[in-house]
């Protein structure tokens, strides 16, 4: 749990995080999101003491970050940002070394260490711990700067705009690793964006930043579904919001069982949104739905996307 | 990489000709007596070539190193937070130190200092803190933010940075300006034959003033090889010292 009470920092005079506070529960998935200049990197970077905050206090897991010296904090928290950061002179293994090594660990224990990320990575260990970080595309060197942040098993992952520089479908994939790791390992993360669509895909729990104060705190349905101020209700997309919020319901919730429909069913797993993508190519107001295991199991309708 | 092979290197044979010259040149006073005739003895002969040439490179390895390390330390002092304040202040002594003309700052060590190797040093030192600063000033500043910014962001540090990441990834620009710095001090030590320092200049200042040009060619000739030679080299470890995974 990550505790941020009423913390505060100004810069030549001018607030940028303004009496915040925040409470992560563990295993959280927690996304700070705002538009540039909200405060919400300076927060992030605070919880690794890169920025010294004026006042408040931040606990890790009940320890005031303050009474823990700065890089033993440091190396307890995984760290990967938007320009990755790797060390040009290092090849792979050593980029994702870099904290076990500070730490002491053992050669050989690090060199599986390298390989179990690289496959968590999904990279080929032994084409790739020899390569260079230039020998690299942008995304695989991203999942480098990934691999690194998770290098020594920290129990928290800072994580400011990672797949801010790389292209849209780079991203994608970037996003469904990043999730699925998430799910495997249930570390709290906290991750930097100004990207809704990327919160809302990611994000157990979401804060909204707008001029260094919590706009609003919440789940993303509830965000979508009930903003707490024009600011928010504008940021999370205006007139968009309506097609977010059938991005973040799945068909199972509204479906129709044991009715039938002609077509191509769709995933009762799938997002209703898609529902209504698939429903305006193929100029129909009904599409089944299937399981899992792909039995058709019932119908969902145009009118249950709006109830 | 391409290994070179070692016949074809041009530095191998401009290092054997500086040898050649330098031990042999005695054996061409015939050629320069006949270019010469009237001049005698042909050959600068009140000391060896070599003996010149010890004093010349130890002069210039004296005030080189001082000048390197200071010139670094300086350097990555004015780079870290603690020195942030004084790297203007740096820079300009430095360049102050730059326009000094090495014979003034001869003249003016002369009475300080006496004659000799001393002033000498003094003026190469000075002269060549300039762009063994900047460059290292440069090589410095030039590591990527975001590299340094998540070398912290792990936990290295301070000095953990500064060995494993700085100095590795400024190391190519560092190096040019010892480089610079070295190559120009080998010209100007010649000078330091004016006031008693032992250097490859002596022939040619002897030379000059007994008007006996074999001597100003002799001594010329050398200093101009010691210096190229000396450049090949540092271009030799400038590509050794090049953090691997950097393009050249």
């Amino acid at each position: 749990m990550i505790e941020l009470e009423h913390i505060s920092k100004r810069y030549d005079g001018r607030p940028v995080v303004d009496d915040l506070s925040l409470t992560v529960p563990d295993g959280a998935f927690c996304i700070l999101l705002g538009p540039s200049g909200c405060g919400k990197s300076t927060t992030l970077r605070m919880i690794n003491r890169l920025v010294p905050f004026d006042s408040g206090a931040i606990r890790i897991a009940g320890e005031d970050i303050r009474d823990v010296p700065e890089e033993a904090l440091r190396r307890r928290i995984g760290y990967a940002i938007q320009s990755i950061g790797l060390f040009p002179h290092w090849t792979v293994e050593d980029n994702i070394a870099t904290v076990p090594r500070l730490l002491n660990w053992p050669g050989r224990r690090i060199r599986d260490r390298v390989t179990e990320l690289l496959e968590l990575l999904r990279l080929d260990p032994e084409s790739y711990r020899r390569k260079y970080p230039h020998q690299l595309s942008g995304g695989e060197q991203q999942r480098i700067g990934v691999a690194r942040a998770l290098a020594a098993d920290p129990e928290l992952l800072l994580m400011d705009e990672p797949f801010g520089a790389v292209d849209p479908i780079t991203r994608d994939a970037l996003q469904n690793e990043i999730a699925r790791i998430h799910a495997a390992t249930k570390k709290t993360i906290v991750f930097v964006t100004h990207d809704i669509e990327e919160a809302l895909r990611l994000a157990t729990v979401i804060a909204i930043l707008e001029r260094g104060r919590l706009a609003q705190w919440g789940a993303p349905i509830d965000i979508v579904e009930h903003p707490a101020s024009a600011f928010v209700r504008d940021f999370v997309g205006g007139e968009g919001s309506g097609l977010k919020l059938l991005g973040l319901r799945k068909i199972a919730e509204r479906m129709r069982p044991g009715e039938s429909a002609v077509g191509v069913p769709l995933s009762a797993d799938a997002s209703l949104r898609e529902a209504l993508a698939v429903m305006t190519e193929r100029h129909t107001d009904r599409l089944p739905v299937a399981d899992a295991s792909g039995r058709a199991i019932g119908i969902i309708m145009l009118a249950d996307l709006v109830r | 990489m391409r290994r070179a092979d070692p016949i074809a290197s041009p530095t191998l044979w401009v290092g054997v000709l500086f040898v050649a010259l330098l031990f042999g040149m005695p054996q061409l006073a015939p050629l320069f007596q006949w270019s010469f005739p009237g001049v005698t003895p042909p050959v600068f002969e009140r000391g060896s070539f070599f003996a010149l040439w010890l004093s010349h490179a130890g002069l210039v390895l004296v005030a080189g190193g001082a000048a390197t390390i200071i010139g670094i330390a300086l350097a990555i002092f004015v780079t870290r937070p603690a020195g942030r304040d004084f790297r203007a202040l740096i820079s300009t002594l430095a360049a102050v130190g730059q326009t000094f003309p090495p014979a003034a700052v001869l003249a003016l060590a002369v009475p300080a200092l006496g004659f000799g190797p001393r002033p000498t040093i003094v003026a190469l030192f000075l002269y060549g803190l300039l762009p063994i600063i900047e460059n290292a000033v440069a090589g410095l500043e030039g590591v990527p933010a975001a590299t340094r910014d998540a070398a912290r962001g792990m936990g290295l540090s301070a000095w953990q940075l500064l060995r494993d990441v700085d100095l590795p990834l400024a190391a190519p620009v560092i190096l040019a300006g010892v480089r610079v710095s070295v190559t120009i001090a080998i010209g100007t030590a010649t000078i330091g034959s004016t006031v008693g320092a032992l250097t490859l200049g002596t022939p040619i200042f002897d030379g000059l003033a007994g008007n006996k040009l074999p001597f100003v060619i002799q001594g010329a000739v050398l200093v101009a090889l010691f210096a190229i030679l000396t450049d090949m080299l540092f271009a030799r470890l400038e590509r050794w010292l090049q953090p691997p995974g950097t393009p050249a």
